[in-house]
């Protein structure tokens, strides 16, 4: 379509460019400004960047962050294609009955989710208490407010994210792709690992990266679930701000997490390509 | 789901010779046992909570033999109302701001496709930066522009977090559009404000309805800016239900997550069932 030159400005300045104009001063900015008091609270210097490098205590909030972030990204992942696996060769009613089942977890808030984990794995929750009546155990099981429960939490909260680009990728899966393996004399399980699962492998990287660049920020449900035991890289940044009111570290903490999830995001795109999320065969 | 495959099997043993050894797949029904265990995982515990709703205790607890609603009468005084109150202003006006703009972005980029993708990205940011991340800078922004524990910050905050998902909606709508409704409104001599009411803004309601929809929710729903730039004054229902599953399981959230489940699963199966009747025509 052909617009003239004034068309052309008129459409910038009156459509275009408020929007990305309101997220550089509304957003980029301040996010500059949390880099500036990462280098000037408390005295200009790279000193937070020194305590990060030094102190042992970050570094095992560093680590529990990558093992539970890793650990939710498998776990998660498994369920997921699970799911997408049996919703792919279902009938129409039984992909409905699935799709209910990832999506009303999906739409509801996290809150709800960890208030859900909360009264099932507490002390005197249901799972302990249904353990204790039936003699199984003498004392209860400590499943929350640590870290197993931070991870049952984040499972639980993550798998949705991951069913759902499994559930394009599997969509898109030929079946006629099936019929021409199996008519060529391939049992069922060879066709599922020779012809189903590598077609399915660019929905499983995609599912994998958003999983584990989600888990890396989680706050909420770590927060509620590891109850404070197991602090996670972004409840350790709200801890800095606003128990410690130690800005500069917490604004450190911050830049350190965005840089992690940047070089996640780069290394996936170096390995996986972009090319394959388009749904074109390389 | 596999029921009717299921039960035609005996029916076609006994009317004709059988063509193939029927065999009993034992890792087909390993594995829908497998995913329906893993369906329950992901439902049962949320179910779990309408229950409680109904305790008859102050305290949070499953009802022994009396029933109760004292937990919704609870969401009725002073404090919860508030919240749900603030939360659902916040929503509307978050929701219209990002679908206004974002309906200005996506129509402008649709027009003009230079730089569409580098500008996109820009407006993506916010929901590719891990929460916490966004929750510091509009901390900052607060901080520097005394905003913070204020409704105009914290629905700032919640229009930077929401502007992303109501682009998307946006976006997707407008790649179904076709440019020529764009050349015959001109040639017929429509202004080019003419045109974007009224005849792209009515071919994308469905994006306005969405992007609505995305803003709408990220702002009900959003918890981590909110807990960065609140405080005393500004008390949203997700910070309230923070609060009170912080300190000790508040009943009243049991009260509250039953409604969401509730108006969560209408509104799943109200859409799915449109998207059956759409579906259906053709085909």
């Amino acid at each position: 379509m052909r617009i003239s030159f004034h068309g052309t400005l008129r459409i910038y300045a009156l459509l275009i460019l408020p929007l990305p104009l309101l997220i550089v001063v509304g957003y980029l900015l301040p996010t500059a400004g949390v880099l500036g008091w990462s280098l000037s609270l408390p005295q200009p210097g790279l000193q937070n960047y020194a305590t990060i490098l030094d102190t042992p205590s970050i570094h095992s909030v560093i680590w529990r962050t990558l093992r539970i972030c890793l650990l939710t990204t498998a776990i998660s992942v498994a369920i997921a294609y699970l799911i997408a696996f049996r919703w792919r060769f279902a009938s129409a009613r039984g992909r409905m009955l699935i799709e209910l089942f990832v999506l009303l977890p999906f739409w509801l808030s996290m809150l709800i989710r960890a208030f859900a984990w909360l009264v099932l794995l507490r002390n005197d929750g249901l799972v302990n208490q249904s353990l204790l009546t039936l003699g199984l155990l003498d004392e209860p099981l400590a499943l929350v407010r640590n870290e197993l429960g931070a991870l049952i939490g984040m499972v639980h909260f993550m798998v949705p994210y991951a069913v759902l680009p499994l559930l394009s990728s599997m969509g898109q899966v030929d079946d006629s792709l099936l019929r021409a393996s199996s008519s060529l004399g391939a049992g069922r399980w060879e066709t599922l690992r020779n012809v189903f699962f590598p077609l399915t492998l660019p929905g499983v990287a995609a599912a994998m990266a958003t999983v584990f660049v989600f888990s890396l920020g989680c706050f909420v449900t770590p927060a509620l679930l590891g109850g404070g035991k197991a602090a996670m890289l972004a409840e350790s940044i709200y801890i800095q701000m606003f128990q410690l009111s130690n800005w500069g570290l917490g604004a450190a903490l911050s830049i350190v997490l965005m840089a992690m999830v940047a070089v996640c995001a780069v290394v996936f795109v170096k390995l996986v390509g972009v090319g394959r999320f388009t749904g074109r065969q390389a | 789901m596999n029921m009717g495959r299921t039960l035609s099997n005996p029916a076609t043993v006994a009317t004709e010779p059988p063509q193939r050894r029927p065999r009993v797949n034992i890792a087909r029904w390993l594995s829908m046992a497998a995913m329906w265990l893993a369906a329950l995982f992901l439902l049962l515990p949320i179910l779990v909570i309408v229950p409680l709703s109904f305790g008859d205790q102050r305290y949070l607890s499953f009802p022994d033999g009396a029933w109760s609603l004292r937990h919704y009468l609870t969401l009725l005084d002073g404090a919860w109302l508030s919240s749900i109150l603030q939360s659902l202003g916040l929503a509307v006006v978050v929701g219209l701001l990002s679908t206004a703009l974002s309906f200005l972005f996506a129509t402008g980029i649709w027009l003009e496709a230079r730089y569409r993708v580098a500008l996109t990205l820009i407006v993506l940011l916010p929901m590719i930066v891990p929460q916490v991340v966004s929750a510091m800078s509009i901390y900052y922004l607060g901080a520097s522009v005394k905003q913070l524990d204020s409704l105009i910050g914290v629905g700032f905050g919640h229009l930077m977090m929401a502007l992303p998902y109501s682009l998307i909606a946006m976006l997707v709508a407008y790649s179904r559009l076709d440019s020529s409704l764009y050349k015959a409104s001109r040639s017929l001599g429509a202004g080019l404000g003419s045109t974007i009411v009224q005849v792209l803004m009515p071919n994308v309601r469905g994006g306005l309805a969405g992007s609505f929809f995305m803003a709408f929710i990220m702002s009900w729903e959003e918890v981590v800016v909110t807990l960065f730039t609140s405080g005393l004054n500004v008390i949203t229902l997700p910070k309230r239900i923070w609060d009170g599953l912080r300190y000790n399981l508040d009943p009243a959230i049991a009260a509250v997550s039953t409604l969401m489940v509730l108006i969560t699963l209408v509104v799943l199966l109200v859409r799915m069932y449109r998207h059956d009747r759409n579906a259906s025509p053709g085909g």
